[in-house]
């Protein structure tokens, strides 16, 4: 076989067998790259990290269990792996990496950036976590520890960034407006 | 870019992230194989994982032997492996044999110009249209 065809043809060669074998539809194939495409995203997660700087409570079950606490949004993904939230403090900064391949809280953040996946961030981070997030314009005092989560087969991290300074009247939607996708990697601190 | 998904326009691709989810329509199309598959059963997730995670780490070492030689790392194109990952494991599983595959790919890439084009610009699209929900 020529293993150099292009990708897209191969692609869409694996897909024609599928079909003919009746393994999978189109439609269902569809279904996937929509609900990754459009519906599962970051904002998932910005729902959650407006709720638990709300709600004390919701909070503190969220860093005790957080599969089990954002088991009321309904979130879709079929996402069955282990949800750990680590929480950002004065002290403490925590960025998430995949240093295998690509491992990603999918049901809160939809899939991951492409320099999430690159091997430069997934051997980097690990090595030399505070020049990294300095190139990602995060500079950070010595006096913070930095703690790198590597995501796995069985559990997945997000983090919970701290929460901006003027953003204590904010509802509970522009509090969740504020939220990036990066801050809940840990390359992002919100202002 | 290839000119068969222009992002301009009522067609464009929606955004996520302030960037594209699938940088390619055929890159969509592997990840709905492998999670639909996965989806339905026809094997773990953990099982794709595994391949996907041999793929990338072969990458690597490779990359790094280019580099320890004096050479210029390849670029690391994620989908390129992450295909390779699905096919190892549909042979590996006997989902699809190595023969019928390259046959198909040899039929798709003799195809008169223009066929596949118009074909994979309807299927990147179709979320685009009306659903019941």
């Amino acid at each position: 076989m020529d293993d150099h065809s292009a990708p897209a043809i191969r692609a869409e060669a694996i897909e024609s067998l599928l079909i003919e074998k009746g393994l999978i539809s189109a439609a269902e194939i569809d279904e996937v790259v929509e609900r990754y495409n459009d519906r599962i995203g970051p904002l998932n997660g910005a729902r959650v990290v407006a709720l638990a700087w709300r709600d004390p409570e919701f909070k503190r079950a969220l860093l005790e269990d957080g599969t089990a606490a954002i088991a009321r949004f309904a979130f879709e993904g079929g996402q069955t792996e282990k949800l750990v939230v680590v929480e950002n403090t004065d002290r403490v900064h925590n960025v998430v990496v995949c240093t295998l391949c690509s491992c990603y809280p999918w049901s809160v953040l939809g899939l991951p950036p492409r320099w999430y996946k690159d091997p430069a961030y997934r051997s980097r981070i690990v090595r030399e976590p505070r020049r990294v997030l300095r190139e990602f314009g995060l500079e950070l005092g010595d006096e913070v520890e930095i703690r790198v989560w590597d995501s796995s087969a069985e559990v997945r991290y997000m983090v919970l960034p701290q929460q901006p300074a003027g953003a204590a009247r904010d509802s509970e939607a522009e509090l969740s407006a504020r939220v990036t996708r990066d801050s809940m990697i840990g390359v992002e601190v919100l202002r | 870019m290839s000119a068969e998904f222009a992002l301009d326009g009522a067609a464009a691709p929606p955004m996520q992230n302030g960037e594209l989810v699938f940088e390619a329509p055929w890159q969509g199309r592997a990840f709905g194989m492998a999670r639909g598959m996965a989806e339905r059963g026809l094997y773990a997730w953990d099982d794709f994982r595994d391949r996907l995670i041999a793929e990338i780490g072969a990458f690597g070492r490779n990359a790094e032997a280019i580099v320890r030689r004096g050479g210029v790392a390849p670029e690391f194109r994620y989908y390129d492996h992450f295909l390779r990952a699905l096919e190892t494991l549909l042979v590996e599983r006997a989902v699809i044999v190595r023969g019928e595959l390259g046959a198909r790919v040899q039929t798709f890439e003799e195809r008169p110009h223009g066929h596949d084009h118009a074909h994979g610009h309807e299927r990147a699209h179709d979320h685009d249209h009306d659903h019941d929900d």
